[in-house]
C-alpha cells in the first residue's frame, strides 16, 4: 500500500467573494521514500492541496469538503479529530513552509523552537531535547551550532533559517515531508544548496517528499513522479521523465514551451495567453479550454474531464485531455 | 540594553530643561494673581505690594526663573505659597499613593481584560465576541464620576463591602481601601487593553509561525499559550505604558471623589489657589514620570521582543 493515498480531495475556501474550490477532486498516491512533485502556476491550488493533507490553512476559513487522505497506518487524516491529527503532525508528516523569514517565531530562541517538536513527541527532558536540537543543527550543516541554539531568528540569514526549518521538520524522522515551495523565498545562490540539503537529509531518513514548485527545472532534476495542476485539478501525472519528455496535456505542453531551454535558443518563448481560471466560478468543461489553442466544442461543456490513461505502455502516465487528435 | 537606558537618561536633561521653561512661561500668561487670590479683594495696594515682594514676585522674570532653577537644584523645588512647605515634600507625600493607584488599577485592568480578550478572539464574529465588544464599549462610555457614585452607593453604602474613601495603614488595608478607586480607573484600562489585545490576538493567529507550531504537532492550547498569547502580550506592553502615563496625572475626578490624596488632586488645588511653585514642581514631576514610564516600557518591550533590542 502507498504511504499516502489522496482520493477525490475537495477543499473549499470561504471568503467575502464567495466559496472558492481551490482543490477540486484531486487524487494521487505517494510511496515511501518517493519524491513527488506538484507544479503549476500561482493560485492553481498546489499549496491548498498540501495544506489539506495536514489541515493547516493559516488564518483562512477553509475546510475539506470531500474525499479522503489516507496515511498508511493512521487512517483518514481528512476526518481524524484535531487532537489525534496533532499527534501525527511533526511526527509522521512534517511541513516546510515557503517563507523561512516568517515561519519561525520571532520571540523564541532557535534551540527552543527545535526542541519544542522533540519534547512534544518524545519523552525527553529539556536538557536532552536541547542536545537533540544541537545534533539536528549539525545534521543540516549549520556552522557553530552551539551558538545558533541561543540565537534569535532575526539574527540568521534566510538560508540559515530555512536550514533550521528543515531541522525541525526532520526532528522526528517523519515518513513524509511536505515542502511548499521551500526555496522560492530564498536567494538564487542558496536555493540549490537548500534543495540538496533537503534531499540529502530525506535520503538519510528514508522520508518521502511532496515538493511543490513552479520550477520545472527542479522537477526534472529531483522528482520521481510529477503532477501538473491547473485550476484546482490535476491535468497530467506520470513519471517525471515521461511527462517532461512526452507531455500529453496542452497545458503541460504550454508550460514546457514557456520555459527557456538550449534547444529553443534564438526562438522567442511562448507565453500562455489569458489568465488562470477563477476558482469561485470556474469555466464549464476543461478548466484550460478558454486558454487552450486546440480547444474544441466538447472541451467547453459538461463536467471537467478526469485523469485518463491513454497509453498501455506507460501505465503511470495519465492526463485529463479529451482530444485524442491533439496528440 | 545599558546603552538604551543611558540614552534615555541623557534625553531627560533637555526634556527637563524645556519643561521648566514652558511651565514657567505658562504660569506668566495664566490669568489670576496668587497675591490677590491669597489676600482677598479688599486688601490695600501696599499690602499687596508687600506680599508680592515677600514671595519674590516683584523680581524681573529672568531672576524668578534663576531662583526656580536654584530651587530645583537644591531639591526643594521652591516653597508652596499656601502650605508653607517645600514643594518636593508635598509631591513626595502623594507620589506613592498615585503610583500605587496606577499599579493597582493596571493589575485590575489586566486581570479583567485578559480572559475577555482571549474569549473574544477565539470566538471572533460570534455572539460572545459581539457581547464582549458591547460590554467594553459601554465601559468606555461610562463617565468615571458616575461610576464612582454608583460604586459608592452600592458597594460601600448598601453592601458595606468597602469604605467610601480615604487611605488606611499597611498594604493589606490600603489594598482594600483603594479597591473602588482602582476599579474605576482599572475598568477603562481594561477596555483599552481588551480592544487592542483582541485585535492583536486575531492578527497573530494568522501568522506563519503559528502554522509552523501547529505543523510541529503542538496541541491547540500549547500553540495558543506559547506562540499566540505570548507574542500578542508584547504589544499590550505599549498600551499599558501609555495608559500608566495618563493615570499618573489624569485621575483627578476619582481621587477627589474617593478622597485619595494623590498628585492629580494636588495639581487641581494648586491651580485653583494659583500656587505657582507647586504647579511648577508638579509639572516637572509629571514630565520625569512620563519619561521614566516610557523608559520602563521600552525596557520591558526589549526584554520581551528580541527584535526591539537592535536599536
Amino acid at each position: 500500500m502507498a504511504l499516502l493515498s489522496v482520493q477525490n480531495l475537495v477543499t473549499e475556501f470561504h471568503g467575502p467573494g464567495g466559496t472558492a474550490r481551490a482543490v477540486d477532486g484531486v487524487s494521487f498516491d505517494v510511496n515511501a521514500g518517493e519524491i513527488f512533485g506538484i507544479v503549476g502556476e500561482s493560485g492553481c491550488g498546489k499549496s491548498a492541496t498540501c495544506r489539506s493533507i495536514v489541515r493547516l490553512f493559516g488564518g483562512a476559513d477553509a475546510r475539506i469538503a470531500g474525499g479522503s487522505v489516507r496515511l498508511d497506518g493512521s487512517g483518514d487524516l481528512a476526518t481524524l479529530p484535531e487532537r489525534e491529527l496533532a499527534r501525527i503532525r511533526g511526527r509522521d508528516v512534517a511541513f516546510i513552509f515557503q517563507d523561512p523569514l516568517t515561519a519561525l517565531n520571532p520571540t523564541m530562541r532557535i534551540g527552543r523552537q527545535i526542541a519544542e517538536v522533540v519534547e512534544r513527541h518524545r519523552r525527553v527532558s529539556r536538557r536532552e531535547a536541547r542536545a537533540i536540537a544541537l545534533q539536528l543543527l549539525r545534521d543540516v550543516h549549520v556552522t557553530s551550532p552551539e551558538r545558533r541554539l541561543d540565537a534569535w531568528p532575526h539574527e540568521l540569514s534566510g538560508g540559515l533559517r530555512q536550514r533550521v526549518v528543515i531541522a525541525m521538520a526532520l526532528a522526528l524522522r517523519p515518513r513524509l515531508i511536505i515542502a511548499d515551495e521551500p526555496t522560492t523565498a530564498l536567494d538564487v545562490t542558496v536555493q540549490d544548496q537548500i534543495l540538496r540539503l533537503l534531499l540529502e537529509r530525506c535520503a538519510a531518513t528514508g522520508t518521502a517528499i511532496i515538493l511543490v514548485t513552479h520550477d520545472l527545472g527542479v522537477v526534472a532534476e529531483i522528482c520521481d513522479r510529477v503532477a501538473v495542476m491547473y485550476g484546482g485539478r490535476f491535468v497530467e501525472t506520470g513519471s517525471t521523465a515521461t511527462v517532461l519528455a512526452s507531455p500529453r496535456h496542452p497545458y503541460t505542453r504550454a508550460l514546457l514551451s514557456a520555459l527557456p531551454s538550449r534547444a529553443m535558443r534564438g526562438k522567442p518563448l511562448a507565453p500562455i495567453e489569458g489568465t488562470p481560471p477563477s476558482l469561485t466560478a470556474p469555466p464549464p468543461g476543461c478548466r484550460f479550454a478558454p486558454r487552450c489553442p486546440q480547444a474544441a466544442e466538447v472541451c467547453r461543456a459538461g463536467p471537467p474531464p478526469p485523469l485518463m490513461l491513454h497509453d498501455r505502455a506507460a501505465p503511470l502516465h495519465a492526463d485529463a485531455c479529451l482530444l485524442e487528435g491533439v496528440r | 540594553m545599558l546603552r538604551l537606558i543611558l540614552q534615555r537618561v541623557m534625553m531627560l536633561v533637555p526634556v527637563l530643561f524645556g519643561i521648566t521653561i514652558l511651565s514657567f512661561l505658562l504660569l506668566q500668561v495664566m490669568p489670576g494673581d496668587p497675591v490677590e487670590h491669597a489676600m482677598g479683594t479688599r486688601a490695600s495696594a501696599e499690602d499687596l505690594a508687600a506680599m508680592r515682594r515677600l514671595w519674590g514676585l516683584d523680581l524681573p522674570l529672568w531672576q524668578q526663573y534663576l531662583i526656580f532653577l536654584r530651587d530645583c537644584a537644591t531639591g526643594s523645588f521652591g516653597f508652596s505659597l499656601f502650605y508653607k512647605l517645600p514643594v518636593s515634600r508635598l509631591v513626595l507625600e502623594r507620589l506613592p499613593v498615585t503610583l500605587a493607584l496606577a499599579l493597582y488599577s493596571t493589575c485590575i485592568g489586566l486581570a479583567i481584560a485578559l480572559p475577555f480578550a482571549i474569549l473574544a478572539a477565539l470566538r471572533r464574529g460570534r455572539l460572545a465576541d459581539v457581547l464582549i465588544r458591547q460590554l467594553f464599549v459601554l465601559l468606555l462610555a461610562m463617565p468615571p464620576f458616575w461610576l464612582c457614585f454608583v460604586l459608592i452607593l452600592e458597594a460601600s453604602l448598601r453592601l458595606g463591602l468597602f469604605p467610601t474613601g480615604g487611605l488606611g495603614t499597611g498594604v493589606l488595608q490600603n489594598l482594600h481601601r483603594l479597591f473602588l478607586p482602582a476599579l474605576v480607573v482599572g475598568l477603562s484600562t481594561a477596555a483599552l487593553i481588551e480592544q487592542s489585545l483582541r485585535a492583536t490576538l486575531i492578527d497573530t493567529m494568522k501568522a506563519d509561525y503559528v502554522d509552523t507550531a501547529r505543523a510541529k504537532g503542538l496541541s491547540a492550547s500549547q500553540v495558543f499559550r506559547r506562540h499566540i498569547l505570548r507574542n500578542s502580550l508584547i504589544s499590550t506592553i505599549s498600551v499599558i505604558g501609555v495608559r500608566v502615563s495618563w493615570i499618573i496625572g489624569g485621575t483627578v475626578v476619582v481621587e477627589k471623589i474617593f478622597a485619595v490624596p494623590g498628585l492629580g488632586g494636588l495639581l487641581v488645588d494648586a491651580i485653583q489657589a494659583r500656587d505657582f511653585p507647586v504647579i511648577r514642581g508638579l509639572t516637572v514631576c509629571f514630565a520625569v514620570l512620563v519619561v521614566l514610564v516610557n523608559l520602563l516600557t521600552d525596557i520591558a518591550y526589549a526584554l520581551a521582543d528580541p527584535r526591539a533590542r537592535l536599536t
